[in-house]
């Protein structure tokens, strides 16, 4: 019987389990002993127990371009990766800093904008950030809080430093990944986790429930009728939408089950209109209204944006929330926490490149091979230059498309992301992980502990995105 | 509840009730095949009015150039092009249950899923190679466990009488039409009317419905065909007769409108529809069928429960839109 972890290279990356090949960092040591002395059966068997879960769970996401809309799994890794309580305190307090000045920052922009004024954001940035919506300019939204749901995404470097990478501030996904990679890990490693005091994810969905309840629902209604707004069943993340609203108890519902009359918004049903005061919504911006974004869209519902404006229903995330996630505005998230909150950044940026600025656009397109460019608003791995490992002809069409519309990219250096040992055949083997925590803004910030651990399951990849080849592991916070 | 909830779990109940009841449908009939008074010319009669009771003529004649044993299986079966085979009934089931995945239960979902994805993957058309029995028998238990499933891990609420409705909308109408199965069956030359061939055809009718037994267990006697659209229409405790399910259609009616179901009370038009027809099956004798003619009673019969199914839509789901996909949806049960 071998162990799994012989033979084990941490290599020049940080590695979260091991300082070097023989030395298992303190807050790893026990689970080291559980998962070394496993035979190989033995955790074949968990694995597949894991597996099963999964699936028998529907714990699943979509996959696009299928007529009858194949779900699949979301590739689970055994190995949990482990957070130590001092950790985790730092990474809390950052979080907390951060969205506070994000919402600042809304307001401020929706409002007098002085931020602008005072020189500290080009107006053209903003202005010209695609999520940016003029038509909300001067709107209160309740509470002044316009991101409620925030996931924000963290990387570690080559020496453990935690550094911010994007905020998701619009629609984040993924949560329902982590509480169900909890819920079964407690099932094939019960053991585990008596040995280690892992603290709590499961109260998530009333915390949110509270948030949409409380927090959003206007004129303070005690007992708003709130709802989950779908795009629907071939959503990608349609999985998560219907988990959600079953663990809260509330209605999951399309475009078509809502209409809007006389600026009010209610869902058709069996008895009747019945009067919605509250939407978790998980469509964009662009998809909510066809009469005052896109004309096209089927998704939405007409007539709900001005049911929003004369404050008669609530929307979590407000819309316009995603000027503030825009790769672009990143940039400058560190100043807004000194200009509004007179504060220095817990949790620090990526050095980042605005080729925007002519300097740094000179930079970036003098160095396309050591950075990574991204386009200010793609996501899920879409849209990005490696510089690095990408061809000539690659990095030529990104120099090109650089030249021709500044506004909408930036360049970071390449990190080496922290890696952790992932199951690989029959041992283990390091890959690189990025970890989504989220973030709930209500009467007070809840973090819940931990956050969704992604992994680059692909030998050698930086890319943790499920789109392409990512999977995930537990995220376990310890209390002691 | 949400009218498109209600929509989805009525149509999710109705189709998986469909590829049940075609499924018992094509097995009784190709098992009647084996006995050796029918093995002779008339076989394609025999085929032919089984598509003749689905209405399907046309769209069977657009296929398939020749009506065997063998393309009639095919096309009730397995044919995707076929709205009504049992595959695309199944097809369908599954898409109104993901549209509702958390209204219903998890052993619910699972179960139709499973079916579905062993069409989908090949499996059952081996499994039928394999042997039809075999097969037939995987669908009616695969649909009876949905069913059972449905009644012991759901809430019995509002969503759980639509399933009901679904559900004994379809069987009524199926009931009614595998009587009608006998209307355009013709006996071979010879063959005497209350003879050997028409108490075998007459018993294949009672089987497509899973009657025969309890009928032996209510009349011990003969099968005769008066007898058995007795049984079949007007039985009121046999869960597969047309005034049973017409009943239940009545009764989940005045579960959902919170309507006393005493002294005849309606608020809506389809409890007005559900109530006349059941008090039409209560009170009309067989004689008075056989006056007006079988087929021509279980002809205004299905048009009365098409134009129920078409007022409770009109009633509890008047503000979904109609777009081209619920029209079509529509159509399909109206056919």
């Amino acid at each position: 019987m071998g162990n799994f972890f012989e033979g084990y290279m941490p290599e020049s990356f940080f590695d979260e389990m091991f300082e070097s090949p023989e030395n298992v960092r303190g807050h790893y040591q026990r689970l080291f002993d559980r998962y070394g002395g496993m035979s190989f059966e033995d955790f074949e068997k968990k694995r597949a127990a894991a597996d099963n879960a999964f699936l028998s769970g529907g714990v699943t996401f979509t996959v696009y371009n299928d007529q009858e809309g194949t779900e699949r799994i979301f590739p689970f890794d055994l190995i949990p990766r482990i957070i130590p309580p001092n950790e985790w305190e730092h990474v809390e307090r950052g979080l907390s800093q951060r969205i506070t000045a994000l919402n600042l920052f809304l307001h401020d922009i929706y409002h007098d904008q002085k931020i602008v004024k005072d020189g500290l954001i080009p107006e053209e940035i903003v202005r010209s950030a695609v999520h940016f919506r003029p038509e909300l300019m001067g709107f209160d939204v309740p509470k002044d809080i316009y991101i409620h749901i925030c996931g924000t995404d963290l990387i570690r470097n080559d020496e453990g430093h935690y550094l911010v990478l994007e905020d998701n501030a619009r629609c984040p996904s993924g949560v329902s990944y982590l509480l169900e990679n909890r819920q079964t890990m407690k099932r094939v490693f019960p053991n585990l986790f008596s040995r280690y005091l892992v603290r709590p994810v499961d109260t998530y969905c009333l915390e949110l429930l509270d948030v949409l309840r409380c927090v959003v629902a206007p004129n303070g209604n005690p007992d708003p009728n709130v709802v989950l707004l779908t795009p629907g069943i071939y959503n990608s993340a349609y999985f998560e939408h219907s988990f959600l609203a079953r663990t809260m108890g509330i209605e999951i519902v399309v475009g078509a089950d809502l209409i809007v009359q006389d600026g009010i918004v209610f869902m058709k049903t069996t008895q009747g209109l019945k009067r919605v005061d509250v939407i978790y919504r998980r469509i964009d911006d662009d998809f909510l209204d066809p009469h005052v974004f896109r004309k096209d869209s089927v998704l939405g519902v007409p007539g709900i944006v001005d049911a929003y404006r004369r404050g008669n229903v609530s929307l979590a995330n407000a819309i316009g929330t995603g000027v503030a996630d825009d790769k672009v505005t990143y940039y400058f998230v560190p100043k807004m926490i000194k200009y509004y909150m007179d504060q220095d950044p817990i949790l620090p940026n990526v050095e980042t490149y605005l080729s925007h600025f002519d300097a740094d656009r000179a930079f970036i397109v003098e160095n396309l091979d050591k950075l990574v460019v991204k386009s200010a608003n793609e996501s899920g791995g879409y849209g990005m230059l490696m510089g690095p490992y990408a061809t000539n002809e690659q990095r030529e069409v990104f120099r090109k498309a650089i030249e021709a519309n500044p506004r909408n990219y930036v360049a970071q250096p390449v990190i080496q992301l922290s890696r952790s040992p992932s199951f690989c055949a029959d041992h283990f083997e390091g890959r690189h992980i990025d970890l989504r925590p989220y973030i709930l803004y209500g009467e007070k910030i809840t973090i819940i502990p931990g956050g969704l651990t992604r992994v680059a399951l692909r030998k050698g990849s930086l890319v943790v995105n499920s789109s392409q080849g990512g999977g995930s592991k537990d995220t376990w916070v310890l209390s002691e | 509840m949400l009218s498109r909830v209600a929509d989805a779990l009525f149509w999710l109940s109705r189709y998986t009730e469909r590829a049940e009841n075609n499924a018992r449908m094509a097995d009784v009939n190709l098992q009647l095949m084996l006995d050796a008074q029918l093995l002779n010319s008339k076989n394609q009669q025999h085929w032919e009015s089984i598509i003749f009771t689905l209405e399907d003529n046309e769209l069977f004649k657009k296929d398939y150039p020749e009506m065997t044993k063998d393309s009639v299986v095919e096309f009730v079966t397995f044919d995707r092009r076929n709205p009504n085979s049992i595959y695309s009934c199944l097809a369908l089931a599954r898409e109104n249950a993901r549209t509702v995945r958390e209204q219903i239960s998890v052993e619910m979902w699972e179960q139709i899923n499973r079916m579905f994805l062993l069409f989908r993957s090949g499996d059952a058309k081996r499994m039928f190679q394999g042997s039809t029995y075999d097969f037939f028998k995987w669908i009616l238990e695969g649909s009876q466990l949905f069913q059972g499933v449905t009644d012991a891990t759901m809430s019995h609420d509002e969503g759980w009488e639509f399933i009901g409705l679904g559900k004994y909308l379809e069987r009524a109408d199926r009931t009614s039409r595998i009587l009608d199965i006998k209307y355009h069956i013709l006996l071979p030359t010879g063959e005497q009317i209350g003879g050997n061939v028409d108490t075998i055809q007459w018993m294949a009718v009672l089987k497509s419905c899973s009657a025969l037994e309890p009928y032996r267990k209510h009349y011990r006697g003969q099968v005769a065909p008066w007898k058995v659209v007795e049984f079949l229409v007007k039985n009121p405790t046999f869960p597969r007769s047309v005034l049973f399910c017409v009943n239940s259609v009545d009764e989940s009616l005045h579960k959902i409108t919170g309507v006393d179901r005493g002294e005849f009370s309606y608020r809506v038009e389809a409890e007005r529809l559900s109530g006349k027809l059941l008090a039409d099956l209560s009170y009309i004798t067989i004689e008075e069928v056989f006056e007006f003619g079988l087929h021509q009673y279980l002809d205004r019969m299905q048009l009365r429960l098409i134009e129920i199914s078409k007022a409770i839509y009109a009633e509890f789901c008047e503000w979904l839109d109609i777009d081209e996909n619920e029209t079509s949806q529509v159509q399909e049960q109206i056919t």
